[in-house]
């Protein structure tokens, strides 16, 4: 079943008085649960697709569908609400509020969210133990280590129980061990049915994924389904 | 998000960095101290001056014989006449707006009580004198009316002067010889506090006017009726003018001055004095006035700066923010909830400062300190309005950033 519905994406750009067509007509659909890298040189688009996916920005034409609903064009207000219900974002640099508890930090969607404060920390905790970081709750997170930091993270990415999970490089600053466990961390939340969507250009990391979709100037080059990975899960 | 959330994630921000937090509250700090405590001590010195013209009497004129008060030339020599106690009468019956008209003569004199001795001023009054200026009794009664017709030796004596012959205690009674003549004391007058001019009000001994004439200020060359001063209480303030104008008229009627002659006599309203004191502390005070709207205005121009800083500093805590679902709404009233605060905050240690300095001074001038409420919530008010007037700039810079920029940012 249908998740996200792109049809004819275009995105451009001005940068001085040159137009740079960042997507160039994208349609991709994405199922419910399905776990999808994202790959591509710099430059290639991805990162434009990823922002429109999330609803941090519109596109110049074209149609994306999130959960049946067309967010194309939504005020910037809506979009808020929909990034604070529906997506989850992951990003390589962790941006976590320096002086606020990790507990704090994965709270945070919840009071944009407008969740009472007690509910707000049960709801948090809650998140930090699917992590296995419910004992670091009151922790800054100058105190944790890299890992932990991204873990928290995803914690907060999860809070709102969103349909899908955005990750932007999120192993680009952790060592491969750690890096690791942040994959498998993500092969098991999709296990349990969130759709989840890593960009990447690592391809150790977006051998986790069971999709790969290749972009190359503004447009999916290649749209390959890992049955190999299928059947080793 | 509700306000109490904003309130702490605004603390949240400004504690991180305390010291400069703290110096741009400096500029509020200084511009509300600077208001408070010129709106406090003014209201005291208020007080005061209020109290010292109570002290002199109520809506007092006085008129003086002889001289004219304000210098200059002396002409028509030998026209010169002085005020008589039927002056004063004639005043009273003549002006009806006149509470009281009191003829007075003073000089100075050496009392005798025992072994001590004190030299004071002696006046010479009669029953409309404690009425004009007025005088309380402490303890005693006043001079009946046959001490007065009678130039009897009783005498009043003020609180400065029972401070020196007696100390504390009961006075009425009492012998005391002025130039060696000897009065009983009958009462004794409340002291009226620090004076209005350099002389000392309750360091007097009042007697009759008649005794006063006959045994003690007695001058040859003088009418036995003449007086220094006549003191008149005016019943409406609105009316002293009106009734200045009146006297003067009776005067040079009674004492045949022609209209191109000078005034043989000269009336001051002692109320207008302290007034004219009161106005020059009113020119100080809008001095001050103008410091603090300046200061505050510096202060609210510190806060947008700084404020400006932060919100540069802080584009990827702002990108975060707004991928986790902040509205433009909810970033702009964080950070103007932020300047707010700041600006509430110095408001607030401005209000402490102020109250801590105006009681200072207050107890070195020996003001009453009156804190004047209205204007402490004005200064809490115009402080959250400094905060939201340069923080909005700031707070909307923030609001209308591109979460993607904001979050790709350093």
């Amino acid at each position: 079943m249908a998740f996200l519905r792109c049809h004819d994406v275009h995105k451009e750009y001005i940068v001085g008085t040159e137009t740079v067509r960042a997507l160039d007509g994208v349609s991709v659909t994405i199922d419910r649960g399905e776990f999808v890298s994202v790959m591509g040189p710099s430059g290639s688009g991805k990162s434009t697709f990823m922002n429109l996916i999330g609803c941090l920005d519109r596109p110049s034409s074209g149609t994306i569908e999130l959960d049946g609903e067309s967010v194309s064009d939504l005020t910037s207000e809506a979009l808020a609400g929909v990034r604070n219900q529906k997506i989850g974002f992951v990003f390589q640099q962790f941006n976590l509020l320096g002086r606020t508890t990790a507990l704090d930090n994965v709270a945070l969607p919840l009071l944009y969210g407008g969740v009472e404060g007690s509910e707000r920390a049960r709801r948090a905790g809650e998140a930090l133990a699917r992590v296995g970081l419910d004992d670091r709750a009151q922790h800054l997170p100058s105190q944790l280590s890299g890992g932990q930091q991204q873990r928290v993270a995803i914690a907060r990415a999860l809070v709102n129980s969103p349909d899908m999970l955005l990750a932007d490089e999120p192993t680009g600053a952790l060592d491969t061990a750690t890096g690791t466990e942040i994959m498998n961390l993500f092969q098991a939340l999709n296990g349990a049915g969130l759709t989840v969507i890593v960009v990447t250009h690592e391809a150790e990391v977006a051998d986790y994924a069971r999709r790969i979709l290749r972009f190359r100037d503004g447009i999916i080059t290649a749209d390959t389904m890992d049955e190999v990975q299928d059947v080793a899960v | 998000m509700s306000l109490f959330e904003l309130v702490r994630v605004a603390f949240d921000a400004l504690r991180v960095n305390m010291l400069r937090s703290f110096l741009t509250m400096l500029g509020i700090v200084i511009g509300v101290g600077a208001v408070i405590a010129m709106v406090t001590v003014g209201a005291g010195a208020h007080a005061e001056v209020d109290r010292q013209i109570q002290s002199l009497g109520s809506n007092l004129l006085s008129i003086r014989s002889g001289s004219r008060w304000f210098g200059g030339a002396r002409t028509a020599a030998g026209s010169t006449q002085s005020l008589t106690v039927e002056d004063a009468r004639a005043l009273k019956a003549e002006i009806p707006e006149i509470l009281a008209a009191a003829p007075t003569n003073r000089g100075s004199a050496q009392v005798v009580v025992g072994n001590l001795n004190w030299s004071t001023t002696i006046y010479g009054i009669d029953a409309d004198y404690l009425v004009a200026r007025n005088w309380v009794l402490s303890q005693g009664r006043e001079f009946e009316p046959s001490e007065y017709r009678n130039g009897a030796k009783v005498a009043l004596l003020g609180s400065t002067v029972v401070n020196e012959l007696f100390g504390a205690g009961n006075v009425v009674g009492q012998q005391i010889r002025v130039k060696n003549v000897p009065f009983t004391v009958v009462g004794a007058l409340k002291g009226k506090g620090q004076s209005v001019g350099p002389w000392d009000q309750d360091d007097t001994i009042m007697v009759p006017f008649k005794t006063a004439q006959g045994r003690l200020l007695g001058k040859s060359k003088h009418r036995s009726d003449s007086v220094r001063d006549i003191y008149v209480s005016v019943r409406d303030p609105r009316a002293m003018d009106f009734v200045q104008e009146e006297i003067a008229e009776v005067l040079r009627q009674r004492h045949r001055i022609g209209p191109n002659q000078q005034d043989t006599f000269s009336i001051r309203n002692m109320t207008e004095m302290v007034e004219a004191r009161a106005e020059a502390n009113q020119i100080f005070n809008m001095l001050l006035a103008a410091v603090a709207s300046v200061s505050l205005v510096v202060g609210g121009i510190g806060i947008m700066n700084i404020m400006l800083v932060s919100v540069t500093e802080r584009t990827r805590e702002i990108g975060l923010r707004m991928a986790v679902g902040a509205k433009e709404r909810d970033i702009m009233l964080q950070f103007l909830v932020e300047a707010v605060t700041l600006c509430l905050l110095g408001g607030l240690i401005g209000i402490v400062v102020a109250l801590t300095v105006t009681v200072g001074v207050a107890e070195i001038a020996g003001w009453p300190v009156l804190v004047e409420w209205p204007i402490i919530f004005i200064a809490v008010a115009f402080s959250a309005a400094i905060g939201i007037f340069f923080g909005f700039y700031p707070a909307r810079k923030a609001a209308a950033k591109d979460p993607i920029e904001a979050l790709r940012s350093e």
